[in-house]
Formats: C-alpha cells, structure tokens, sequence
C-alpha cells in the first residue's frame, strides 16, 4: 500500500504548552485510519499542520508525496478537511457555498453535476437554496461535509463530525464515510466515540500531550497493550500468595483472586503453575476483556510530561 | 497560476458586498451627495478655487476621491476582520491560492466596490451640478491608485485587527482623519505655510491632488509627483502584505 499522508517527527509549541512532540505516522492510500485522544491531545492540531493552517516547528507532513509547506498549493488539491467548529460564512445559500468552494480549486464549471450528487447523498438537496444561516447544526454539518468533497480530494480529514449531531444524522454520515472508503477514499477521522472508530476504522492511533501513544489495528492495539482480568477462585491459599499471583494481583476478597494478565505472553500459564507448586487448588477461573475504551483510559490517563 | 481560483475569491467578494448593497454602496454614496448639496448651498457665491472655480466643482473630486479611499479600505478590512472572527476565512486558507492570488482577489474587489461608489457619486454629481474632465487618464490613474493603495492599507489592518473594534479604531483613527485632512475640503493654498508643509506628509494628500488634476488640470504639486509617490507606496503596502501572507501572520498559527 503506497503512503497517503507521511507524518514526520513533527513538533509544535505554543508557549510552554508542547502541543505535538515529535509524531511519526504514515497512513496508507484508501485506509480509513482513526485518530483517538482526549481534549487536548494534539489531534486538532496535527489536522491543522496537514491541511496547511498551522506551521509545525519542524519536521514534515507530505499528502499524496506533496510537502504541505513546500508545494502547499498542491498537496491542498488532494486535501480535503471538515473542521470541527460549526464554521459558516452567512451571506450565502447552500449551493453557492459549495460552487465557490469548487471554483477555489479550479473546478466549479466541469463539477456542478459532482456538486448535485454530494448535495443529494448527503440530504441536503431541498436545503440547496436556503442561507446558511437558516440550517441546523446537523445540516450546516453536512455541508462542511460537502465543502470538504466538492473538489474530490484524495484524502478526507473529519475532525470530529458527529461531535454534538444526532443518531440518525450520525449513522446516514457514517455509512456516507464508508462508502467513500469503499470508493478509494483515504479517510482520517477524529473522534470521541470509540465504539465508531473501532466499528469503522482500520487502523487507530492514540494520542495523548503531543505524543501518539499507541499504533496499530483495533484488533492489534487490544492484543498488544491490552489486559484482560482473571478472577480465580482458589482454595489453600495462606496470607502469602506465590510471586506470579502477587504481581498480577488486582484485589482479593478471602480465597477469591482478580488478576490483571497480559495477552502477549504466558502469563496465565506461570501463575497456574506456580499455585500448582504450592498444592493451592484452582476451583474456578473467569476471564473477562479490557474493551477499547478501558485501554484508552489505561493509556491517555498518564500525566503531562 | 489558479486564474479560476483567484476570479472565484474576488466573486465572492463582491457578491458579500453586493448583499448588504444599502449598506456598502448606497449609503457612501448618499453621504457624499449631502456634503454636496449642503456644502455647495452654505458655500456658493462665497469662494473660488484655483481663481475662477466655483467651490462645488471644486468640492467633486475631493469627496469621491474620499470615498473611493473610505470604501477601499472598509471593504479589505471589514471582509476579512468578519471572515476571521467567525472562522469561515478557514474555506479560503485550505484552498489552493497562492499569497498573490489571495492579495489581488480581495484588493480587486475592494477596488471594483470603491470605484463603483466613486462612479455613482460622479454621475450624480454630474447629474446635479455639470462635472467637466480636463485630464481623463490622471482621473482614472488616480481614482485606481487611490482604490488600489487603500484596498490594500485595508487588507494589512483587516490581518493585523483580531476583532471588530481595531478595524474600526484605524478606519476611525487614521483613515477618517487622514482623508479629511488631505484637501477634501480646501486646496493647502489657503493653509498657512506651516501646514501647507505638514499636508505634504499625508499619503492621502497626494491622492485628491491629482484626482483633482484629472477634473481641472490644476493641482497643488505636480501630478507625476503624486503618481510616483502613491506607486512606491502601493509597492511597499503590497509587499508588506504578501510578507505577512508568507509568514502566516495571525492567518496561520
């Protein structure tokens, strides 16, 4: 898979705040990648070093192989992006907002046919001629939605769509993303609802202070930072539990055990091993697994460096 | 180069204004009439300029020069104060115009509404009291120069302002003041010889001056004077501006 957006040991400060702390991300052409983090983690503002808004300190981003910085006029061209913040100019109606879009990017003549069918697909067609400022917060939505599109870029950024939308609006939006994926699309999304980017996306990265703390599918994130809790319920256990239990012990009600084990090695199978040497009977076993959302807690609750 | 990028910026401009036309054509075009009609009555059989012109013929050129000015500079500054107090200049900064086609399409557009003003008030004025044009290209060098210089004085406030109240403070502060001081009203003849020199300091002076050359074929200073001064300082403000494009100056973080 060629490489869409390269992100390169990019830094940015404001003030004393250490906003991106030398992020490194490559995300492939026609993935559909989510970008995790709680407020303030540096997301927003690595969108905004992408799309040309914000100038890092160093390091490097290229869309499509173009430098935002170097050849910001044309890597612009393969870009498109939904901000997160209700944006809207109020002196005009719904199509003209998307044909002065389009015209910005050279395209607004040979893409009025393009312009209907983003109207259409994203239920916006009977709102075409009204003002901006007549619309909801869902429908203005949409047509940040469409702004972002009307040029067909080759990479989408969302930052945030279904922040503050409704049910219905979110899903007919996700099941539109999908289908641009399925369309060739690369697709970057930002959001706070984990259960969308583990549904939806094919890769996730966590951030947290500036930094990406965490890489990999959704399935690989799980496996390889990911614990899963034992409750053991033994009988001839004294005071003292064996070392292995003691290290993964989590609480402990009588002869009852929670433990806190690793899925990436043998763990498991050392503390049976060990409560087997010590003639302690294991009479139970119960495994429960972290979800995606525990594991973003586990990993974005570390303090500011 | 973007040409249908740039056209499309400088469409939108104008169609921003022409939205709220009361308000950003009719009504300079209206205050400029009342200083006309009043000035002309309260000052007519009183004086002449430049020995044998009546005071109102002398009057036209000063006051649409002075609007061209006031519309030049209000419509860079309000347009893209408005655009970043809420947010929507983001839709222009993620396209693909370089620096320069960003510049020209919103000075273009400033300069297409002032002379639009300017143009009205010269055909009603002409309409009201006759207007006569003794030198047609000084008039329409100036009137651009003048459109052009304060599109783009405007466009360096409107970065540089954060919010409604510092575009207002330099349009009310320096522009107002500037334009009002600069010969609107009298020639720097009639000043004394102190202040016939302070004049020649404000930039706006210079403007008037030779718009007024292109009406009567006689002005204060020479007209290739004002030419070349309002050139160098177009070129100055121009670069000024394209650098504070370059370096993202309150655009991009």
């Amino acid at each position: 898979m060629s490489v869409a957006v390269a992100i390169e040991q990019v830094h940015k400060r404001f003030g004393a705040l250490n906003a991106l702390d030398g992020i490194d991300l490559h995300i492939g052409e026609g993935e559909l990648f989510g970008l995790l983090g709680p407020n303030g983690a540096g997301k927003s503002t690595l969108i905004s070093v992408m799309a040309g808004l914000c100038r890092a300190d160093s390091g490097r981003v290229t869309v499509m192989g173009l430098d935002v910085v170097k050849q910001a006029a044309a890597s612009r061209r393969n870009l498109g992006v939904v901000p997160q913040e209700l944006l809207f100019d109020p002196f005009f109606k719904v199509r003209e907002v998307l044909q002065i879009q389009a015209g910005y990017f050279g395209v607004d003549r040979q893409n009025r046919a393009w312009i209907e069918e983003l109207l259409e697909s994203l239920g916006l067609s009977d709102k075409a001629d009204q003002n901006m400022r007549s619309l909801s917060g869902g429908m203005k939505r949409r047509v940040l939605i469409a702004q972002a599109l009307v040029h067909k870029p080759k990479v989408l950024v969302l930052d945030e769509p279904t922040a503050g939308v409704d049910v219905d609006l979110r899903k007919s939006l996700w099941e539109f993303v999908k289908r641009l994926h399925a369309d060739g699309t690369t697709v970057l999304l930002t959001t706070h609802y984990l259960e969308e980017a583990e549904a939806l996306c094919e890769r996730i990265g966590i951030m947290n202070h500036g930094k990406l703390v965490a890489l990999d599918s959704c399935a690989g994130l799980m496996q390889r930072y990911s614990h899963y809790q034992a409750k053991l319920q033994l009988r001839g256990a004294g005071d003292e539990l064996p070392e292995p239990v003691a290290a993964a012990l989590v609480r402990r009600e009588g002869e009852t055990v929670w433990l806190q084990v690793a899925h990436d090695d043998d763990q498991l199978a050392r503390i049976l091993t060990a409560l087997h040497q010590q003639q302690i009977q294991v009479l139970a076993v119960e495994t429960q697994e972290q979800s995606l959302e525990d594991l973003f807690l586990e990993l974005t609750q570390a303090a500011a460096p | 180069m973007n040409l249908r990028g740039t056209w499309t910026l400088f469409c939108k401009e104008v169609k921003r204004f022409m939205v709220v036309a009361m308000q950003t054509l009719l009504a300079p075009v209206i205050t400029a009439l009342l200083y006309l009609v009043i000035f002309s009555h309260v000052m007519a059989n009183r004086v002449t300029m430049y020995d044998d012109l009546s005071y109102s013929s002398f009057l036209v050129p000063g006051l649409i020069m002075m609007s061209i000015i006031q519309n030049a500079f209000g419509n860079t500054s309000s347009s893209l104060v408005f655009s970043k107090v809420t947010g929507s200049i983001v839709f222009v900064l993620l396209g693909p115009l370089t620096h320069l086609e960003f510049f020209v399409a919103f000075v273009a557009a400033a300069m297409f509404r002032a002379l639009l003003v300017g143009l009205a008030i010269f055909v009603a004025a002409d309409l009201y009291i006759g207007v006569t044009v003794a030198q047609p290209l000084y008039m329409v060098l100036f009137g651009f120069l003048g459109a052009a210089t304060l599109a783009t004085v405007g466009f360096i406030a409107g970065i540089w302002a954060d919010k409604f109240d510092h575009a207002a403070t330099f349009q009310n502060f320096v522009i107002m003041p500037l334009s009002f001081l600069s010969g609107v009203f009298y020639s720097i003849h009639s000043l004394p010889g102190l202040w016939q020199s302070v004049s020649k300091f404000n930039p706006l002076f210079y403007m008037i001056d030779g718009f007024r050359y292109g009406f009567f074929g006689q002005s204060d200073v020479a007209p290739q004077l004002g030419v070349g001064i309002m050139c160098g300082a177009l070129a100055i403000l121009g670069i000024l501006a394209l650098m504070m494009l370059r370096s993202g100056y309150k655009l991009r973080t």
